[in-house]
C-alpha cells in the first residue's frame, strides 16, 4: 500500500517536472514589474502611486498583452529606508518573481537596490533617484538611470544661476546620498564658473522646520542659497525662506530640484520666479498633453504627471520593446538591459533618445521658470520654458563619470 | 553670537508647538490614563480643518483658530464616547494600540484624498511682515505663535491646578466613585476632558498651518518628538510638559546651530539620559 503511494507520488513529481521542463523550452512571456517607491512619505507625490499607474499605462500602450503576454505591476513602499528597500527588492526577486524594479526615488535606497539587482542579475530602471553615481562610480550592467540626475541639475540650474551673477553660494543640503551628490556636483559647477561656495548646512531628511538652517544661510551673506534637497523638504524651505524675508533681503534661492507636485503644493504666490531644470513637463506638445490628460483622469487626486512618472512610463515602454525584440525570457536582467542599450529609444514623452553604455538615458533637459499667478491660466499651468539644453549637453560625458562599463 | 540669539528665538517657536501638544497629551494622560497616540493625527486634522474652513466656507485664520479646535474636539468626544470609554480600567497598552490604529486610519484616509505633498495655507494678512530685531529677522507670525501658545498653556495650567473645576477633575481621576457620590457626572467630565485635549492638538495644528504645509503626515512626523517631551517632563505633569516643551525647543535650536546633523536625535538622547537618572521624568511624581 505504502510503496504504491510512493510510486504514485514519484510519478506525479516526474509528470510535473516534465510539464515545467516543456514550459521553459518555450519562451517565457510572463513579466512582473515592481514599483519600489516612497508610497506614503515626502516623495510619494512625485513617485509613489503615480508611478504604478505610469507603469500600468506603459504596459497597456505596449500592446503586448493583446499578443498573449502576461505582464503585471506590483507596488512596494521603501519608506525612504535603504534597509527596507533592500529587503523588499530581495523578496521580490527571490520569492515574488519580479523581473524588473522601476522608479525608486531616494538615492540612498536606489544605490542599495542597484547593488541587489546586479547581484541577482535582474533589471533596475530608475526614474526617481537623483544621484549621478548610478551611472558613474556605482554603474551596473543591470541598471538604466532614466529621467534626470544631479549632474544635469547642477549644470542646468547651477550654470544658469552663476552666469546671471549669482557667484557666491551657500547650500542647504539634505543629509544623505542625494543631497551630498547634488551639493558636490553643483559646487563643481560654481567653481568652474569662478564662483565661490561660502558654506553649507546639512539638515536631516524630512525636516518640518527650516528656520534655524535658513538663519544660518542668511548670516552667510552668500548671494545664492542653493537648496540641495527635494520634495517636502524643498517646499518647506522655500515657504519658510519667504517668511524669514530671505528673498526680500536680497538673497536668492536656487531650488536645484523641483518637481511639478512641489510647485502645486507651494502655490504660485510663493513659487513664482523660481528657475529649475526638468526633463519633462506635461504642457510641452500635443503628445505630452494627451498622455498627461489620460494620466490625470486616472489619478485619484487628478494630478498631472511629474517628470518621474513620465520617466517610469517611458522606461517601462522601452523595456517591453526590448523584451519583445528578445522574444521573452526576462530572467537574465543584464541581457535585457544590453538589448535596451542597443535599441534607440522613442516615445511620446521624451522623443528620440539613446541609452549609453554606462546606463545613462540621454534626452534634452529644459530650464523652466515658475509663472506669476497672473500668467497662469488655471491649475497645473505653472511653467514657462526659458531654455532647452540639447541632449548632448544635458548629461555628464560618459568618460568623466568613472563608470567601469565605459571603455 | 548674533546667529545664536536667532537660534534661541527659533527654538522658542518650536518649543511653543512642543508645549501645546505635550500639554494636550499630559491633560489626557493625567485625567484619563490614556496614552493618546492619535494626538498627531488630531493636530493634522486641525490644520486641515483650517484649510477646509478657508477654501470651502470662506472663513479665514481667526475663525479657524476658534472653530477648528471645536470641530476636531467634537470628533475627539465622539471617539471617546464610542471607543475609548470601554477601555477604562484596562491596561495602558489597549488605549495606546487603539489610538495608534486610529491615527494610522485617519492619516491613511487623508493621504488617500489629498496626497502627501500637502496644501498651501497663507499667513493671515494681519500677521504678515517681520520685525528686524537687530540680530535676526523675526516674522510677526512666529512671534504671535510664541505669545499665543504661552497664554494658552498657562491658562490651561491655571484651570487645572488652581480652580474648582480643575480640582474636581483631578479628584475624579484619583477616586471616580467618590466624586460621583458627590453628584458629579464623572463620565461626562472625562469625555469633555478628552475633547479638550484633542482641541489643544487641533489648535496647534491651526497655528502650524501657515508655517508648514498642511500635510497628512505633519503630525506623524512630530508626535514622536512630542512623546519624548512628555516622557522627559514626566507623564501627566501639566507644568512639566509646558516647561519641558519650551526647554527642549531651545536645546534643539542650539543643536541646530552647533551640530545640525544631530538636531533630529538630540531630544531622544536627552530622553534616554532622563530615563536613566529620573525614570519618572523631571517633573513627574513618584508612582
Amino acid at each position: 500500500m505504502q510503496s504504491r503511494t510512493i510510486t504514485a507520488l514519484l510519478a506525479a513529481v516526474a509528470a510535473t517536472a516534465l510539464t515545467v521542463g516543456s514550459a521553459t523550452a518555450q519562451d517565457n512571456k510572463t513579466v512582473r514589474i515592481g514599483n519600489l517607491s516612497d508610497q506614503s512619505g515626502l516623495y510619494a507625490d512625485l513617485g509613489g502611486p503615480g508611478s504604478t499607474l505610469a507603469a500600468q499605462m506603459a504596459i497597456e500602450d505596449s500592446g503586448l498583452v493583446a499578443k498573449g503576454w502576461k505582464i503585471d505591476v506590483i507596488a512596494g513602499d521603501h519608506q525612504n529606508k535603504p534597509d527596507v528597500g533592500t529587503n523588499i527588492a530581495r523578496q521580490w526577486y527571490d520569492v515574488d518573481k519580479v523581473d524588473v524594479i522601476v522608479d525608486t526615488p531616494n538615492s540612498g535606497v536606489a544605490l542599495a537596490v542597484n547593488q541587489v539587482t546586479r547581484e541577482k542579475n535582474k533589471a533596475f530602471l530608475n526614474s526617481g533617484a537623483a544621484t549621478s553615481d548610478l551611472s558613474g562610480k556605482a554603474c551596473s550592467p543591470n541598471t538604466v538611470h532614466w529621467t534626470y540626475d544631479t549632474w544635469m541639475l547642477a549644470h542646468g540650474t547651477g550654470e544658469a544661476v552663476v552666469k546671471s551673477g549669482g557667484d557666491s553660494w551657500f547650500f542647504l543640503t539634505a543629509d544623505y546620498a542625494f543631497g551630498h551628490a547634488l551639493e558636490r556636483d553643483t559646487t563643481e559647477v560654481v567653481k568652474a564658473n569662478k564662483g565661490t561656495v561660502t558654506g553649507a548646512v546639512r539638515h536631516p531628511l524630512n525636516t518640518a522646520d527650516f528656520s534655524s538652517f535658513l538663519l544660518q544661510a542668511q548670516s552667510s551673506k552668500a548671494k545664492i542659497i542653493g537648496l540641495a534637497n527635494a520634495g517636502g523638504d524643498t517646499t518647506n524651505s522655500i515657504k519658510q525662506a519667504s517668511e524669514f524675508g530671505i528673498v526680500a533681503g536680497g538673497q536668492k534661492l536656487a531650488a536645484l530640484l523641483l518637481f511639478l507636485p512641489d510647485v502645486h503644493a507651494l502655490g504660485l504666490q510663493v513659487a513664482q520666479g523660481l528657475t529649475f531644470t526638468e526633463t519633462f513637463y506635461w504642457d510641452m506638445n500635443d503628445q505630452t498633453r494627451a498622455f498627461s490628460k489620460r494620466f490625470s483622469e486616472r489619478m485619484k487626486n487628478k494630478m498631472m504627471p511629474s517628470m518621474v512618472h513620465a520617466g517610469v512610463y517611458s522606461a517601462v515602454l522601452h523595456y517591453l520593446k526590448a523584451m519583445e525584440a528578445l522574444g521573452g525570457n526576462p530572467g537574465d536582467g543584464a541581457k535585457v538591459v544590453a538589448k535596451m542599450k542597443e535599441m534607440p529609444t522613442d516615445d511620446a514623452l521624451f522623443g528620440k533618445g539613446t541609452i549609453r553604455a554606462d546606463g545613462r538615458k540621454i534626452h534634452p533637459a529644459y530650464l523652466f521658470e515658475v509663472k506669476k499667478p497672473a500668467e497662469s491660466k488655471g491649475p497645473w499651468d505653472y511653467y514657462k520654458l526659458v531654455a532647452t539644453i540639447p541632449a548632448d549637453k544635458a548629461f555628464r560625458p560618459a568618460a568623466e563619470g568613472g563608470c567601469s562599463l565605459v571603455k | 553670537m548674533q546667529a545664536l540669539y536667532g537660534q534661541l528665538v527659533v527654538g522658542l517657536i518650536n518649543g511653543s508647538f512642543y508645549a501645546l501638544l505635550s500639554l494636550g497629551l499630559a491633560v489626557i494622560f493625567g485625567m484619563l490614563n490614556i496614552i493618546n497616540f492619535a494626538h498627531g493625527a488630531f493636530y493634522m486634522m486641525g490644520a486641515f480643518a483650517a484649510y477646509f474652513l478657508l477654501n470651502w466656507a470662506g472663513l479665514g485664520y481667526w475663525w479657524a483658530l476658534l472653530l477648528a479646535p471645536l470641530m476636531v474636539g467634537a470628533v475627539g468626544v465622539l471617539v471617546e464616547r464610542t471607543m475609548l470609554q470601554w477601555l477604562t480600567g484596562l491596561d495602558h497598552l489597549y488605549g495606546l494600540l487603539l489610538t495608534f490604529g486610529l491615527a494610522l486610519v485617519i492619516q491613511g484616509v487623508f493621504q488617500n484624498e489629498f496626497g502627501s505633498s500637502g496644501l498651501p495655507y497663507a499667513i493671515p494678512a494681519e500677521l504678515r511682515g517681520a520685525q528686524n530685531l537687530g540680530f535676526m529677522f523675526l516674522p510677526n507670525y512666529r512671534a504671535w505663535v510664541i505669545v499665543f501658545s504661552l497664554v494658552v498653556c498657562l491658562a490651561t495650567w491655571f484651570v487645572i491646578e488652581r480652580t474648582k473645576l480643575g480640582a474636581y477633575l483631578r479628584a475624579a481621576t484619583e477616586r471616580p466613585e467618590l466624586v460621583r457620590a458627590f453628584g458629579i457626572d464623572v463620565p461626562r467630565m472625562i469625555t469633555l476632558t478628552y475633547g479638550f485635549g484633542v482641541a489643544l492638538a487641533a489648535l496647534a495644528g491651526v497655528l502650524a498651518a501657515p508655517i508648514n504645509q498642511v500635510r497628512p503626515l505633519m503630525g506623524a512626523d512630530f508626535i514622536i518628538v512630542v512623546f519624548a517631551v512628555v516622557v522627559i517632563g514626566g507623564m501627566g505633569s501639566i507644568m512639566g510638559s509646558i516647561v519641558t516643551g519650551f526647554a527642549l525647543g531651545l536645546i534643539e535650536g542650539l543643536t541646530k546651530y552647533f551640530y545640525p546633523e544631530a538636531s533630529s536625535t538630540v531630544v531622544f538622547v536627552i530622553m534616554a539620559i532622563v530615563l536613566l537618572v529620573k525614570p519618572n521624568g523631571l517633573f513627574g511624581r513618584t508612582a
